[in-house]
């Protein structure tokens, strides 16, 4: 499995890198940190560690880019950013590593990928998510995207997103046995 | 645009507090013995005052999680973006289906042909095309798979 570009995390993957200890630690905060003076301590004691014991593994995990940081994950709408648009672009094969890396400075971008096409009802290959507090602002986003491309795309689409139909974050289906 | 509006919920009313703290929070908690604490020095609040706003904040929908955000592919599992093009007489029944998975982590309408996009997590790579067959099966409808191919960013942050 390929690992991530993203020249701001640790090019090795710790795929392998966990134990059973570091994966009860995942699965017991992958709902939340607890909000309490000593989260890493309410973390620890259900599973029989102690605080510094989770405090370290989690930052070795950061470290690692395990965890690409523990933080505040906002609803986008009740933040007053109701236009979020997923804009996918048809770019030519040729040159959409150089514009994809370029593209990602723009301001309002928040994820920038290629993806496969499904042709022929699927061209687009680059996929760059906006998010703005009207539409208006997404679309000067996009023409400054748009600009950036040239001629390079061909063709491109905004789709906002009308609904949140879920939003769980990502969530271990199976659970490994506790630590011993 | 207009169809959907009744499901989106308010932008919220965020006192100058609420703002420091939302803005500072996105970009990440130390990984320190008492990380709150010294956020909320940060912030010229008390430690109390800022969990116990956390948690409003948490409560009221206005922060989805809070929390670590882990990097599925470097947990060894799978990751994709899939979506599906679903009749508009059926959306409720589709919709119910796909979220009945545990491994769709975000699903989000848009207003495409494609109308419904959603994010597959997975505790093992191989097990992305098995999610993908079983939701073929309950939806009666293909799925597009749309896995990345390169990373060029990941960063929301949403200043407010």
């Amino acid at each position: 499995m390929s690992v991530s570009t993203c020249p701001s995390e640790p090019a090795e993957a710790a795929e392998g890198g966990l134990d059973a200890i570091d994966r009860a630690i995942v699965l017991a905060t992958q709902s939340g940190l607890p909000l309490v003076p000593d989260p890493w301590g309410a973390v620890a004691r259900p599973l029989g560690l102690t605080g510094e014991v989770v405090r370290a593994r989690m930052q070795r995990m950061q470290e690692s880019g395990v965890i690409r940081r523990i933080a505040a994950v906002p609803n986008h709408y009740r933040l007053g950013y109701v236009a979020n648009g997923m804009t996918v672009w048809d770019v030519d094969d040729a040159h959409i590593q150089r514009l994809g890396r370029e593209v990602a400075t723009i301001p309002g971008v928040s994820h920038c990928y290629r993806r496969p096409r499904h042709l022929p009802e699927w061209p687009y290959n680059l996929f760059v998510m906006l998010h703005g507090k009207s539409q208006a602002e997404v679309e000067r986003q996009a023409e400054a995207l748009r600009e950036r491309l040239g001629e390079a795309c061909r063709d491109h689409r905004i789709l906002y997103s009308s609904r949140i139909l879920k939003k769980t974050g990502l969530r271990l289906a199976r659970q490994p046995g506790p630590p011993r | 645009m207009s169809v959907e509006l009744a499901h989106r919920p308010e932008p919220a009313d965020l006192d100058s507090a609420d703002r420091r703290i939302i803005n500072r929070l996105q970009d990440g908690l130390p990984v320190v013995e008492s990380p709150y604490a010294e956020v909320a020095a940060e912030l010229e609040l008390s430690e109390g005052e800022l969990l116990y706003r956390l948690e409003r904040l948490l409560d009221d929908g206005v922060l989805s999680r809070f929390g670590p955000m882990y990097h599925a592919e470097r947990l060894g599992g799978g990751l994709t973006l899939a979506a599906l093009e679903v009749p508009e007489a059926d959306y409720e029944r589709v919709t119910a289906a796909v979220n009945a998975f545990p491994e769709v982590a975000h699903n989000y309408r848009r207003e495409h042909r494609l109308n419904m996009w959603f994010v597959l997590a997975t505790e093992t790579p191989e097990r992305i095309a098995e999610v993908i067959v079983a939701i073929e099966a309950a939806t009666g409808l293909a799925v597009f798979n749309m896995p990345k191919q390169e990373e060029f960013h990941v960063r929301l942050h949403l200043p407010v």
